[in-house]
């Protein structure tokens, strides 16, 4: 089906709040750029085999979202997920840009890799995938990778997620040589000594569970350490899925005195606790877990003034053999492309959390911490928008999702917000808009 | 008997007092049955029973495999291993497997926390937890109150102290909620490398010594000292451990004058109890393995009744 040359995005609200813009208006799109943006900006336009033109009066129109944090499983572990199935799933839930994370087997600790998943994204169509590379070769936390060729291959950054770089001397020299590069560094924080065995938070219902414990402080001490490190060699840090009240104290404390330390937080540690995980529910298995009210709050409140960048789905796809067993068995991960804004949609007016904070943290920030240029909802700008109906009532159904996977406790939830369209790169990567007069 | 069914034995919080003293008044007719020249009765002929052991433990599979021959089942005794290493064959095949037999109980004893849950959620017998991971082992625990309300005559107001490596053990786990609820003071205590990070977790008081835990205890519970929690930051050494927590004739002073000593077992003589305590007149040990399979035969009696029989 040829795309019509013309869209006219009719009577919306257009919501840029790094523009400044908020106001209800007309959005007409042409070859794939912004043309007009404005009240009344589509009127002279009727609908023809050349225009299309859709009524989205009660309909809000945001800057895509941008992930920090995806894993798409390709190469090596395409029954989870690929690069089709993941970037189906990101423009599912609203994302233009999708930055993907390096455990795939084998790991993208070379050009070869990260050539491989920008070239079979560009085939896919749909959002742009932008990987991250490995820190260390093999994720092994001893030899940096070839970060130079990296970034001239396509990489946005570096991290060996999953794994933390545990030799302090190790991360400072990773910290030095990605910085030559505009690399950002990207830890997963956790000291693997004090979670060995771990299976969730440690806590009141790990002990009645009689499951591992993974203590707070095992991401405190990797973040503490990690922030002197980089005041130290005056690079950029940034924390992934940040999930204690002890890491934020920490980045507070780094961001008053100015250093250049930046940090993500999954929905699900923004709206789920450990008690999630009484009856063994293997959905809620995640690293790092889930943990605590008062770390709830904290990070809540560390969204809401901006101690907490960007929100990162950490989509981590698994198939019923990693998910259909016991606990202890089971894969951490949850999927989370599809369902994000809807979750977070609920959070906006709580604690201090404005939908200008929402929009900036799956967007904008997100975007700046991987170099991407930011969606913008202005003339000229390349489409990168997203369609949000934000009254519609939803269920992420087992029949119905993008993702290859089911592992995520949202399953047959209701949720309200529904993505209605997403421009990415210029084309409408997903259209559930149909047409109007 | 009471005869309030149970539909699965997955934790003491499946049991309420009520039940659980049930379960204990079934147990005393068991027990006569095991001590008569023929020790079987009839009661579940025709059910079928899978002891299904992913966890080696000829102590605890030997009590219920006796406990369903004398109430007259079929017993099917199955062993796989529960490491995801060497195991052939995943839980949930298994489960499948055994659900398609048609058994009406099994019974499951399982290195990782929760499987027994797992496995109830998918099949339609009764599940019975025979100790699952570091998480329960309710017919210990019952098999431990039983013995309690035998020898001391109550449990309601006994001061009982379980001592060892709480953090670790599905004994004390299942003890610190049964005991309690049947209306015993319970506190727990050990070395601080192995309680609870969360020490009000279990709801119970605890201790970091086993001084102040034995002051005029009643009922004194050791638990089984693992070898392999030396070395590993949690204990010195199983000498260490011996001098400043086992449980030493000494110490055993400090409890009330006629506090009976119970251990699980199998015992590690010399480390978490001297031997003159083992073999000593305050020693119940042996009257817990003979409990074990009257409270057993009441469990299996209780789950394995047809879902018509279960509201009466
Ligand atoms: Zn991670």
């Amino acid at each position: 089906m040829t795309e019509p040359e013309l869209l006219v995005l009719r009577g919306g609200r257009v919501f840029d709040p790094a523009l400044e813009l908020d106001a209800i208006a007309d959005v007409v799109i042409e070859r794939g750029r912004l043309t007009h943006v404005g009240a009344g900006a589509g009127s002279g336009l009727a609908p023809s085999a050349r225009v299309r033109v859709v009524d989205v009066t009660g309909h809000w129109l945001l800057p895509a979202f941008v992930d920090l944090h995806a894993h798409l499983r390709e190469p090596g572990q395409e029954y989870k997920e690929d690069i089709a199935s993941g970037l189906g799933a990101a423009a599912a839930g609203g994302y233009a840009h999708v930055c993907v994370m390096p455990n795939t087997r084998p790991v993208n600790d070379t050009r070869a890799v990260t050539e491989l998943m920008r070239a079979r994204a560009a085939e896919v169509g749909g959002p742009t995938l932008h990987p991250i590379a490995a820190i260390t070769v093999g994720q092994r936390g001893q030899d940096l990778t070839e970060m130079g060729e990296l970034r001239e291959a396509g990489a946005v950054g570096v991290s060996d997620d999953g794994v933390c770089v545990m030799n302090a001397q190790v991360m400072r020299r990773a910290l030095e040589y990605a910085k030559t590069f505009d690399l950002v560094v990207i830890q997963h924080a956790e000291d693997h000594d004090l979670t060995a065995g771990a299976q969730m938070h440690e806590g009141a219902v790990s002990a009645r569970l009689g499951l591992g414990g993974w203590p707070r402080v095992a991401e405190d001490v990797i973040v503490a350490r990690d922030v002197l490190l980089a005041e130290y060699v005056g690079a950029r840090y940034h924390v992934a899925h940040v999930s204690t009240l002890g890491a934020v104290r920490i980045l507070r404390e780094a961001k008053s005195r100015g250093l250049p330390v930046t940090a993500e937080v999954t929905p699900h540690h923004l709206l789920l606790t450990d008690a999630a995980v009484i009856g063994y529910d293997t959905a809620c298995k995640v690293n790092p877990p889930l943990r605590e009210a008062a770390d709830l709050a904290a990070l809540r409140a560390a969204l809401a003034d901006g101690t907490i960048d960007a929100i990162a789905t950490d989509h981590a796809p698994h198939s019923s053999l990693e998910k259909d067993c016991e606990f202890a068995e089971a894969s951490p991960g949850m999927m989370g492309l599809e369902p994000c804004f809807a979750l977070l949609l609920g959070l906006v007016g709580q604690e201090g959390i404005t939908l200008t904070r929402l929009v900036d943290a799956m967007s904008t920030r997100p975007a700046r911490i991987a170099g991407i240029e930011p969606p913008r909802l202005k003339v000229g700008a390349l489409a990168e928008l997203t369609v949000v109906d934000p009254a519609a009532l939803w269920t992420p159904a087992h029949s119905a999702l993008a993702s290859k996977a089911r592992n995520t406790p949202f399953l047959e939830h209701e949720l309200r917000g529904r993505i209605r369209a997403t421009f990415a790169r210029g084309q409408l990567v997903l259209d559930r808009l149909g047409s109007a007069g | 008997m009471t005869d309030a069914r149970l539909r699965h034995l997955l934790s003491v919080s499946d049991l309420c007092a009520e039940s659980a003293t049930g379960l204990l008044d079934a147990a005393e007719a068991f027990l006569e049955v095991s001590r008569r020249p023929v020790r079987k009765v009839p009661t579940l002929r025709g059910k079928t029973v899978i002891n299904c052991f992913f966890e080696a433990s000829t102590r605890t599979r030997t009590s219920f495999e006796l406990a369903g021959k004398r109430l007259s089942a079929d017993v099917v005794n199955v062993s796989a291993s529960s490491s995801s290493t060497t195991k052939g064959e995943t839980l949930r095949d298994t489960v499948k497997t055994l659900d398609a037999m048609h058994a009406d109980v099994i019974v499951v004893r399982h290195g990782a926390s929760g499987a027994p849950a797992y496995v109830a959620e998918r099949t339609r017998a009764s599940v019975v937890n025979a100790g699952d991971g570091t998480h329960e082992h309710p017919t210990q625990a019952l098999l431990d109150a039983f013995t309690i309300r035998r020898t001391k005559g109550r449990i309601a107001g006994l001061k009982v102290a379980i001592l060892g490596d709480i953090a670790h053990s599905r004994v004390a786990r299942s003890n610190a909620l049964l005991l309690p609820m049947l209306g015993a003071e319970v506190c727990v205590a050990g070395p601080r490398t192995l309680l609870p990070h969360d020490s009000a977790a279990l709801g119970v008081r605890s201790y970091d010594r086993v001084e102040p835990a034995l002051e005029g205890a009643d009922v004194v519970m050791m638990l089984r000292i693992q070898r392999e929690r030396q070395g590993v930051s949690l204990l010195p050494s199983l000498r260490e451990y011996a001098r400043q927590f086992g449980l030493s004739a000494q110490r055993l002073e400090r409890a009330a004058p006629d506090a009976i000593v119970m251990h699980p077992g199998p015992m590690n003589r010399g480390v978490e109890i001297a031997d003159d305590v083992a073999d000593g007149p305050r020693s119940v040990v042996l009257a817990q393995v003979e409990a074990g399979v009257a409270v057993r035969m009441a469990v299996l009696y209780q789950c394995s009744q047809d879902p018509d029989e279960r509201e009466s």
